[in-house]
C-alpha cells in the first residue's frame, strides 16, 4: 500500500499534488468564508479563454525537443504588431480580428524562423538563451513603441506625445468578439464564453490533427529520438524550425484572443514575463520539460487559473490581505524549478 | 557541464579573437560613440565611474567562483542579496547606525546567505545542464518566499519594533526603508577627497581584498577541486572529490559573497527598495561580467573591473545620448535594459554555439581517425 502510493505520488509529482488538494479545499471553504462559486467559475471559465491558447502554443516546441518556450514574448510581440495595424487601420468586429490574427501570422512565421534558427545552433543550451532572447527582444521593442510611425489617435499619446500609449484599448475595436459570439447566460453570474471557448477548441483540434501528418510525427521522432530520426531521412533542425515557428505562430494568436478578451493591449514591459505562468499552467497540467500533450495543457490551464481566481477571493476572505500575487509567484515559479530538476533524476 | 575552451584548428587566431571578444570591441565602440554624443562633463563622468566601480564590483565579484566550478553565471546570486537586505531591515528596525549597524547586518545575513546558498546549491545538483535557467528560476522562486516573509511575515509573525517601517496596515515591511543610519559608513570610513571628489577608500580596499581572496582561493585545495569539478565531473569524481559538496560549497560562498556584495551596494545609495532593490542584481551583475570580455566557462577578475566600467559607462551616458540624439530621455532608459539584456541573450548564445561547434569538431576528429585506421 504504502509502496503504491509512493509510486502514484512519484509518477503525478509532488507539487501537482499539493496544488490540486489546495485548490479542491479554496473550492470547498470558498461558501463558508462568503465566496460565491458561481462567481469564481466563471472567472475561471473566462481566463481558460483567455490564457488557454498561450499555453497550448508551448506544445509543438516541447514535443521538437525545444524544451519549455521560455521565449514565447516573440510570439507576443507578433501578436502585438497584428493587434496595433487592426486598430491602426480603423477595422472593426471580426474583420478586425481577423486582420489582426493574419498580420500577427505574418510576423510570427518571420520571427518563428529566426528564433527556430538561432535555436538550431545552440541545442542543448536552449532555455536559458531563450530566455533572455526574450527579455531582449521586449526591450527592444520598448524602443520601437516610440519610434515606430503609429498615428491613430487611440492608440499614442494624447496632447502631442510621440510613442504609443503602454496600453489600449480595445473597446470600440474587436473587444469581445469571440467573448460575445454565441455567448450563453446560465444563471445570474455565469457567461459562457462560447466563442472564445469554440475558438480555442479549433485551434486545439488543427495542432492534433497536426501533429497526425506526416510532419507532424516526423517533428514528434526528432524531438524524442534526433538520431533515430536522422537515420530515418527526416532534417531534425528543419523539423525543429516548424515546430518554432508554429509555437510562434499560436503565441501570437493567443495574445490577441487574450487582449480581446481582456479589452487591453499591453505594451512596454507589461509582456516581459508573460512567458512563466503559461510554462508553469503547462508543467501543473503534467508536462515536463520533453514531454507535453493537449491534455496537460487543458487540465494545467484548469488548474492554474483555479488557483489565480480563488486564492485572492476565499484568502483575502480569511484573513483579510491580498497574498494572491505572492501565491501565483510561488507557485508558478517553484512548479518550473520542480519541472527543471525533474529529468536528471529519471535519468540517473 | 562546460567543457573547457579549447581553440579550434580551423579558425584563424584574429578571427578567434574577434569572436571572443565580441561583445567588449562592440560595446567599447558603442560608449565611444556615445560619450561625445552625451555632452557630460569629464569631472562629472569620473565621478560617476569611480562610484559605480566601488558600488558594483564587489557584487560582480561575486559571480567569479561558481564559474570556476563550471556552473555558469550564477543568477542566483539574488538569494544573497536578499539575505542582505533582510539584514538591513532588521538594524534599521532596532536602530543601530553607524559602522556597528553595518556590521551587525553582515551577521545576521550571513546565516541566512549560507541556508539561501545552500538551497540553492542542492537545487542546481538536481539540474546539472541547465544551471543558469534553473538558478534563474530558483531566484524567481525565492523573490515570492522573500515577499511572504516579508511583506506578510513581517510585523506579524516576526516581531517589528519600529513602527515606522511598517506598512499603514500594521505588517509587512514598506516599499522603501530609508538606510540614513549607515548611508555610506564604509564609503567614508577613511576619508580621502582629492580635487572636490570624495573616493571610498575603505570601500575599494575591502574589494581588494576580496580580490586578493580570490586569487588565493583559486590556489587552495579546495579551489583546485573547484577547477577540477568545472572541466569534467566525471574526471573529479574518479580522482576522488566529492562533486555535490563542491559545487554546493562553490554556490554557498558566492551567495554569501553576493549578500555582503548588496550590503555595500545599498550603503552606498542610501536608500532600499524593500521589493525591488534585489530584483535586477543578477542581471546587471552577469551583465558587466560579460561586457568585461569574461565568458559561461571563463572569468577572471579584470573581466570584472573591465565590465564595471565599459557596462556603467553605458549607463551613465546613455540616457543623455538618447536625449540629445532623439529628444527623448526615455529612449535611453530602454535602450540600457536592451543592452543589459542584450548582452546576456548574445553572450550565452555565442558561448552555446561553439560548444556545440567544437563538439562537432570533435566527433569529426575522431571519426577521422576511426577511419584512418580502417584505411590501414
Amino acid at each position: 500500500m504504502k509502496e503504491k502510493i509512493k509510486s502514484i505520488i512519484n509518477s503525478v509529482g509532488l507539487p501537482r499534488i499539493i496544488i490540486f488538494f489546495f485548490l479542491i479545499s479554496l473550492f470547498v471553504l470558498a461558501p463558508f468564508v462568503g465566496v460565491s462559486l458561481d462567481t469564481s467559475l466563471n472567472d475561471v471559465i473566462v481566463r481558460f479563454g483567455m490564457n488557454g491558447l498561450l499555453v497550448l502554443s508551448l506544445m509543438p516546441m516541447v514535443k521538437a525537443g525545444c524544451g519549455l518556450n521560455f521565449g514565447l514574448q516573440l510570439g507576443i510581440i507578433a501578436g502585438l504588431l497584428g493587434a496595433l495595424t487592426s486598430i491602426e487601420m480603423e477595422i472593426v468586429g471580426f474583420a478586425g480580428f481577423f486582420t489582426a490574427v493574419g498580420v500577427a501570422i505574418f510576423f510570427a512565421v518571420i520571427l518563428g524562423f529566426l528564433y527556430g534558427t538561432l535555436l538550431n545552433k545552440i541545442k542543448g543550451d536552449e532555455m536559458v538563451v531563450a530566455t533572455y532572447v526574450g527579455f531582449s527582444s521586449i526591450s527592444f521593442m520598448c524602443i520601437m513603441w516610440l519610434i515606430l510611425p503609429f498615428k491613430s489617435p487611440n492608440m499614442i499619446w494624447a496632447y502631442g506625445g510621440s510613442g504609443l500609449r503602454t496600453t489600449i484599448n480595445t473597446q470600440g475595436y474587436w473587444f469581445h468578439v469571440l467573448t460575445d459570439f454565441l455567448k450563453i447566460n446560465i444563471g445570474n453570474h455565469i457567461t459562457f464564453p462560447t466563442g472564445t471557448i469554440l475558438f480555442f477548441a479549433l485551434l486545439t483540434f488543427l495542432v492534433w490533427a497536426f501533429f497526425r501528418t506526416k510532419i507532424g510525427s516526423a517533428i514528434i521522432a526528432a524531438g524524442s529520438n534526433p538520431a533515430y530520426a536522422k537515420s530515418c531521412g527526416v532534417s531534425v533542425n528543419k523539423m525543429r524550425i516548424v515546430s518554432v515557428i508554429l509555437s510562434t505562430v499560436i503565441a501570437a494568436i493567443g495574445i490577441i484572443v487574450y487582449q480581446e478578451s481582456f479589452g487591453f493591449i499591453q505594451l512596454y514591459t507589461a509582456p516581459l514575463y508573460m512567458a512563466f505562468p503559461a510554462i508553469a499552467a503547462l508543467l501543473l497540467g503534467g508536462a515536463s520539460t520533453e514531454k507535453a500533450s493537449i491534455k496537460n495543457v487543458i487540465i494545467g490551464v484548469f488548474l492554474f487559473q483555479g488557483i489565480l481566481t480563488m486564492t485572492p477571493s476565499v484568502i483575502n476572505n480569511i484573513i483579510q490581505s491580498d497574498m494572491s500575487e505572492t501565491i501565483r509567484i510561488i507557485v508558478s515559479n517553484g512548479m518550473i524549478v520542480y519541472a527543471l530538476t525533474r529529468r536528471i533524476e529519471r535519468a540517473r | 557541464m562546460m567543457k573547457k575552451q579549447s581553440s579550434s584548428k580551423k579558425m584563424n587566431p584574429g578571427v578567434y579573437f574577434l569572436i571572443n571578444y565580441s561583445v567588449p570591441i562592440i560595446f567599447t565602440i558603442l560608449v565611444a560613440f556615445a560619450i561625445p554624443l552625451s555632452k557630460l562633463s569629464a569631472n562629472y563622468f569620473v565621478t560617476e565611474i569611480m562610484i559605480r566601480l566601488s558600488r558594483n564590483s564587489f557584487l560582480i565579484l561575486a559571480l567569479l567562483i561558481p564559474v570556476m566550478a563550471g556552473m555558469g553565471m550564477n543568477f542566483g546570486i539574488v538569494l544573497g542579496a536578499m539575505a542582505g537586505e533582510i539584514g538591513l531591515i532588521f538594524i534599521t528596525d532596532w536602530q543601530i547606525v553607524g559602522m556597528p549597524g553595518f556590521l551587525l547586518a553582515i551577521l545576521i545575513s550571513t546565516p541566512l546567505a549560507i541556508i539561501f546558498g545552500y538551497f540553492a546549491g542542492i537545487v542546481l545538483n538536481r539540474a546539472k545542464g541547465r544551471e543558469m535557467v534553473t538558478g534563474f528560476m530558483v531566484s524567481f522562486f525565492m523573490n515570492g518566499i522573500y515577499q511572504l516573509i516579508v511583506l506578510y511575515g513581517m510585523g506579524n509573525i516576526i516581531p517589528i519594533l519600529n513602527p515606522s517601517i511598517l506598512l499603514p496596515r500594521g505588517y509587512g515591511i514598506r516599499n522603501a526603508i530609508s538606510l540614513i543610519g549607515i548611508r555610506q559608513v564604509l564609503d567614508k570610513l577613511i576619508p580621502l577627497k582629492i580635487g572636490g571628489i570624495l573616493i571610498p577608500v575603505a570601500t575599494f580596499l575591502v574589494i581588494t581584498t576580496l580580490c586578493v581572496f580570490i586569487a588565493w582561493f583559486r590556489k587552495t585545495k579546495l579551489g583546485q577541486n573547484m577547477r577540477t569539478v568545472g572541466q569534467d565531473n566525471e574526471v573529479a569524481r574518479i580522482s576522488g572529490i566529492n562533486v555535490e559538496r563542491t559545487r554546493i560549497l562553490s554556490i554557498v560562498i558566492s551567495t554569501v559573497l553576493a549578500c555582503y556584495g548588496q550590503i555595500i551596494f545599498l550603503q552606498n545609495i542610501g536608500t532600499m527598495n524593500t521589493y525591488n532593490s534585489h530584483e535586477q542584481v543578477g542581471v546587471f551583475a552577469i551583465a558587466a561580467l560579460l561586457v568585461g570580455g569574461a565568458s559561461v566557462a571563463k572569468a577572471n577578475i579584470p573581466h570584472v573591473f573591465i565590465g564595471v566600467i565599459l557596462f556603467h559607462t553605458m549607463f551613465v551616458v546613455s540616457p543623455r545620448a538618447g536625449k540629445e540624439l532623439m529628444g527623448q530621455a526615455q529612449l535611453g532608459e530602454y535602450f540600457r535594459v536592451f543592452v543589459s539584456y542584450g548582452v546576456i541573450a548574445f553572450s550565452l548564445a555565442l558561448y552555446a554555439w561553439r560548444k556545440r561547434v567544437e563538439k562537432e569538431n570533435e566527433r569529426k576528429k575522431i571519426m577521422g581517425y576511426r577511419k584512418s585506421i580502417l584505411v590501414k
